[in-house]
């Protein structure tokens, strides 16, 4: 059955027209040196919004303010140094070649352009691969304390999908270490008062005037009381849009608000049905769980993955013999064994499950086994290397991993898709650029381990703060824009009213109760394996619980005052139509393509299966109306250097 | 560096530290001077003669005493005033108590506040009954310690007042030496042991020395 | 299991404060802490009560939002975050009760949620290492010693969280402002910056109304990252040495 939301129109294709042409090595160079500045004497004129201060946010404010710009910035979090990137564990990638074990940024390049299932951007990823090294200096600088070997220089890890040692770590807390950096580095500026910064302030809307982004309608959190921000520019860096699913392991704030108002406000969201499902978490203990927590994917460089050979063996793991083990990723991908890439990995685990050989409550685990790596390392070695992650997996599980295998299964993690940008990181709203997990830019169809810190503080360090220069200079002088200018006040209004609105219904079901409906019904339909049939069901469902929600939400209490559940129910509402558009995205892309897996594309031994023909391009959707049939740009996808091969791990 | 050092937490916290080990140096000759009552009057008595001579022909008489006097007046009144400032600043910094209250920390640790005050006012009991003879009982006999100290431990209340003060003060130097050796930067993790096992042996002698006295007069061992 | 929770109630700021009592059921010993607080807000929505307002984000005990004085301990019986507090440390019929951060410097927004930007403006004073982008010498360039790094981290650790000031009878935030001059000031990079951020960072830490430390170790019993009591010894020596220095300048 087709609904009117399936049958979207193919718009114009959009191109990147900002990255030069030329050899692939040169274009980061040859567009600084194109790219307009400002003259540092004219940067205090001009205001910046920053919305998020995760590790692209937080490096992107600090590194403007450094450069003379006058840096508007907001997060949802009480302190700046909260935000979500301080829970990514495992590392950062950079290609420093400090191993001499043949690592470069062209294989950096490669390995990312491969890794992403040849749906990501040449240009971009070569710069990414580029920059990582100055990324790995500039936090030095900074105090980051990476581990170290006993020469007092840094080590590094081989992690998940590569063969080289390029991953950067600071134990389990890489991402945490990373943001205090970039955090003290945004306080240095915030003192010096470059920065102005609102903490506990939730971008709703954004405010384009004369097809230019001029500012954000804000919320205090705390007073409830909206504002609007005006500034010359507008940068998102808020994040990804994981919590769709409800269930993930992104925090519990971390939403799709400020990119999907964006979205709804002229910027394209491109490859929404991109999303990464992280091998290496903690199973689920029952229905009250309200997020699932993440064991560094760095576990499976020692710890080996198996389940029973027999279906339904319910022994205790240390019980079941050697040769009733099936250490599945190491029979079906010999040379990667258990570091094959993270859709390969869950996918395996899914298999495997659905077969009924999963372990743990409900059969939806499988075993993480240390016990060879204490056999061969001694127990020590094991502690000083995943200590606190095996401290963490007691404290949630009460098991101890150094005597019981661990149970992991797949959960929701990361999306590669996001607001569709060109090389500049700006979005089809001039003025409007999305750097981080907001944008969809550098890692195709899925992401590889310890690549996220890197383009986060890529794309905040250096590759934002040379090209909005572009942009500022092209656009020096704005007209003054008031709260009165009509604009604006239609999207306060729009803001008010739904916030009202939202308040007004006093029905009977409360907002986490449609937000776990609509997740349970994404991890089925549009999860780790999607089907045609299940994605139309999915968009059947979706506007029916739209309906609901706005005939029966209930939300105590006011506007103008601290409201979590206000909070709560505003992101749902937009949950509820940016999950319509992953499953569109999902039905239309009728192949198999790093994290999107459609069953009805895959190789004979059940890999999957690309469509190159067909599919070789970055689907950008435009929005039209709520529940109305988006229009599809497609930016064709041209590799010049890394050549589309099927993947194989074998 | 002056106004630095006094307008800082951690100043004051440094000025208390440095005051508290003053005293502290000074109880433990005290203590041993005190412990020469168990030799009889004529050794006491001409101790605490010698006391005003020290440094002659140097420094005149009882010169060094006033010196040594002057030099514990100001630790006192530095201890007291920064101990004061501080408190009141921690009593601000918590205006609303928990409902669900826990006892907290180690008895040394929260008596420090109290044991503090105690002892500030058993020093001027201590000075009016021992030193001046104002509060003495008994009529007191200036040039004659040994008998004054027997005199204020003839009465049940000396006795109970002295060996209130000196428990308090053993309680202090517990926390206080080693939490003076933390203010000053001297704690390490290797030496912490070492520091604590110090302020416990420091406080144990001072009690057991101090109370000797009392305990000596109250058995008839000193008479 | 069954449980009887007295949870502070005090509706913004200015308002007063009181606990409330609320019966919970049928809670399981896998649940977290936050868990179970958030099937009682289920509850109380529906039936169309206000629910109870506390800070969370990551609830993997990183982001340090949480913050809950859960019988009198700061982030409950566990050396953990509230958030990775379970259900199993509690037993049926129990009666628990949940209260704020108390602290002059962090003023309660509601409930239990608490302002916690003086910490922010302690790490605004100095708590950084002035490294502008695009100024940074290549890493290798200066080897830092293992133990050193090593040190560094520890400190680092720090989750900002504040269970050190709410632990401390005397509300101090010595042991959070230790850490991060701890981190900082014993990195070569550090090494420009190591008075004037000391001397800065304890300068705000007074100004933002905390209290001083009496040495109870409160703070570190109760620190989720482990951060140890002497952290403060040595910001004290640091505090030492850098006013000596200051005076001869």
């Amino acid at each position: 059955m087709s609904t009117d939301y399936t049958s979207y129109a193919t718009g114009e294709p959009v191109a990147d027209t900002k990255a030069p042409k030329g050899p692939v090595n040169e274009r980061w160079d040859t567009r600084r040196f194109e790219a307009g500045l400002v003259n540092p004497a004219n940067r205090r004129k001009h205001t910046v919004i920053v919305v998020g201060t995760g590790l692209a946010g937080g490096a992107a404010g600090a590194t403007l303010a450094e450069q003379g710009y006058r840096v508007v910035q907001f997060c949802y979090q009480d302190s700046p140094r909260r935000a979500h990137s301080i829970a990514a564990q495992g590392g950062i990638n950079a290609a420093k070649n400090y191993r001499n074990d043949g690592d470069s940024v062209h294989r950096l390049f490669y390995d990312t352009v491969k890794g992403g299932d040849f749906r990501a951007r040449e240009s971009n990823v070569h710069r990414l691969a580029q920059i990582s090294v100055e990324i790995i200096d500039q936090c030095v600088a900074q105090g980051v304390p990476f581990a170290r070997e006993y020469g007092g220089l840094l080590d590094t890890r081989s992690f998940g999908g590569v063969q080289v040692s390029r991953t950067f770590y600071a134990r389990g807390q890489t991402g945490q270490q990373l943001l205090l950096g970039a955090y003290q580095a945004l306080s240095r500026q915030i003192a010096a008062g470059t920065v102005e910064m609102h903490p506990r302030t939730e971008m709703l809307d954004l405010i384009v005037v004369d097809g230019r982004a001029r500012g954000i309608v804000a919320r205090d959190l705390i007073t409830g009381r909206i504002d609007t921000y005006f500034a010359d520019a507008v940068v998102l860096a808020s994040g990804g849009y994981g919590n769709v699913f409800y269930l993930s392991t992104n925090a519990m704030n971390s939403n799709a608000t400020a990119i999907w108002r964006a979205h709804r406000r002229g910027a394209y969201f491109a490859n929404p049905c991109f999303t990464q499902i992280h091998p290496t978490c903690i199973p689920r203990t029952g229905d009250h769980q309200a997020k699932l927590t993440l064991m560094s994917e760095s576990l499976r460089n020692d710890g080996r993955i198996w389940v029973p050979k027999a279906r339904g063996d319910d022994r205790p793991a240390n019980e079941i013999p050697e040769d009733e083990r099936d250490y599945y990723l190491e029979r079906i991908y010999p040379s990667f064994g258990n570091l094959v890439p993270r859709d390969i990995a869950s996918r395996a685990a899914k298999n495997v499950c659905d077969e009924g050989r999963g372990v743990g409550p409900g059969g939806q685990g499988v075993y993480l086994d240390f016990a060879d790596a204490v056999r061969r390392m001694g127990r020590a070695k094991v502690e000083e290397k995943y200590g606190n992650l095996f401290d963490m997996y007691e404290r949630i599980t009460a098991e101890n991993p150094y005597e019981v295998p661990m149970r992991i299964y797949p959960a929701v993690h990361y999306t590669m898709g996001g607001l569709w940008v060109d090389y500049d990181l700006q979005t089809t709203v001039p003025g409007l650029f999305a750097i981080g997990e907001a944008n969809f830019s550098d890692h195709g169809a899925n992401r590889l381990g310890a690549s996220a810190l890197m383009q986060g503080l890529a794309d905040g360090y250096f590759v934002l703060p040379s090209t909005i220069n572009d942009y500022l200079a092209r656009n020096p002088n704005h007209d003054e824009i008031t709260e009165q200018h009509p604009v604006v006040q239609e999207v306060l209004a729009d803001t008010e009213d739904r916030l009202n609105l939202l308040l007004s219904v006093d029905g009977d079901r409360t907002p986490d109760s449609f937000h776990r409906e609509l997740g349970e019904l994404m991890w089925e339909f549009c999860g780790m394996a999607r089907t045609d049939a299940g994605l139309r069901k999915a968009l059947e469902r979706i506007p029916q619980i739209r309906e609901e929600f706005w005939r029966r939400i209930k939300v105590p209490g006011t506007g103008e005052e601290f409201n979590q559940s206000l909070e709560k129910a505003n992101r749902i509402v937009d949950y509820l139509e940016l999950a319509e558009l992953m499953c569109l995205d999902a039905l239309h892309r009728e192949e198999s393509c790093g994290g999107h897996f459609r069953e009805e594309s895959q190789t004979p031994d059940g890999e999957a299966a690309r469509d190159d023909e067909a599919f070789s391009y970055a689907a950008a959707w435009e929005f039209t109306a709520t529940g109305g049939a988006p229009v599809l740009h497609k930016e064709d996808l041209v590799f010049e250097y890394v050549h589309p091969t099927q993947r194989s791990y074998a | 560096m002056g106004r630095t050092i006094w307008d800082s937490s951690l100043g004051k916290k440094t000025v208390m530290a440095v005051s508290g080990l003053i005293m502290l140096g000074y109880l433990v000759v005290h203590m041993l001077g005190n412990l020469k009552i168990f030799f009889g009057s004529g050794d006491f008595n001409h101790y605490a003669h010698w006391l005003r001579t020290i440094g002659e022909p140097f420094l005149h008489y009882e010169w060094a005493l006033w010196i040594i006097r002057v030099v514990l007046v100001a630790a006192v009144v530095a201890h007291a005033v920064s101990a004061y400032q501080l408190s009141r600043r921690d009593i601000r910094a918590r205006p609303t108590k928990y409902v669900h209250k826990k006892p907290r920390a180690g008895y040394a640790t929260r008596t420090m506040r109290w044991g503090g005050i105690i002892l500030g006012l058993f020093i001027v009991w201590h000075i009016l009954d021992l030193t001046t003879g104002t509060v003495h009982p008994d009529g007191f006999q200036p040039g004659h310690p040994y008998q004054n100290v027997i005199d204020t431990f003839s009465t049940w209340y000396g006795n109970a007042v002295y060996i209130t003060a000196v428990l308090a003060l053993g309680l202090h130097v517990r926390h206080g030496f080693w939490s003076a050796a933390q203010t000053l930067g001297a704690g390490s993790r290797t030496r912490d042991r070492a520091l604590k096992a110090t302020a416990d042996v420091l406080a144990l002698l001072l009690t057991a020395g101090f109370v000797a006295v009392p305990v000596g007069v109250m058995t008839g061992v000193v008479n | 299991m069954k449980l009887t929770l007295r949870v502070w109630r005090q509706r913004n700021t200015g308002a007063p404060g009181a606990m409330s009592t609320y019966e919970v059921d049928g809670i399981s010993a896998d649940m977290s802490f936050l868990e179970m607080l958030d099937t009682l807000n289920e509850e109380l929505i529906l039936k169309g009560e206000d629910p109870v307002a506390f800070d969370h984000d990551c609830r993997e005990g990183i982001c340090g939002a949480c913050s809950l004085v859960i019988n009198g301990d700061a982030h409950g019986p566990e050396r953990t975050t509230s958030c990775q507090l379970h259900m199993r440390s509690f037993s049926d019929g129990d009666t628990i009760d949940v209260e704020p951060w108390r602290a002059a410097a962090f003023p309660v927004v509601k409930d239990l949620v608490v302002d916690r930007s003086a910490f922010d403006r302690i790490i605004q004073s100095g708590g950084y290492i002035t490294a502008p982008t695009g100024a940074a010498p290549e890493a290798h360039a200066t080897p830092v010693p293992k133990p050193d790094a090593d040190f560094a981290f520890e400190h680092a650790e720090c989750i900002g969280c504040g269970a050190c000031v709410a632990a401390c009878p005397n509300g101090s935030a010595m042991l959070f402002t230790s850490a991060k001059i701890n981190h900082l000031n014993v990195l070569p990079q550090g090494a420009p910056e190591r008075e004037t951020r000391v001397l800065d960072m304890v300068a705000q830490m007074d100004e933002e109304g905390f209290g001083g430390c009496t040495l109870t170790g409160e703070c570190a019993t109760a620190c989720p990252k482990g951060i140890p009591l002497v952290s403060i010894t040595s910001m004290n020596k640091e505090w030492l040495r850098a006013t000596r220095k200051a005076g001869k300048r």
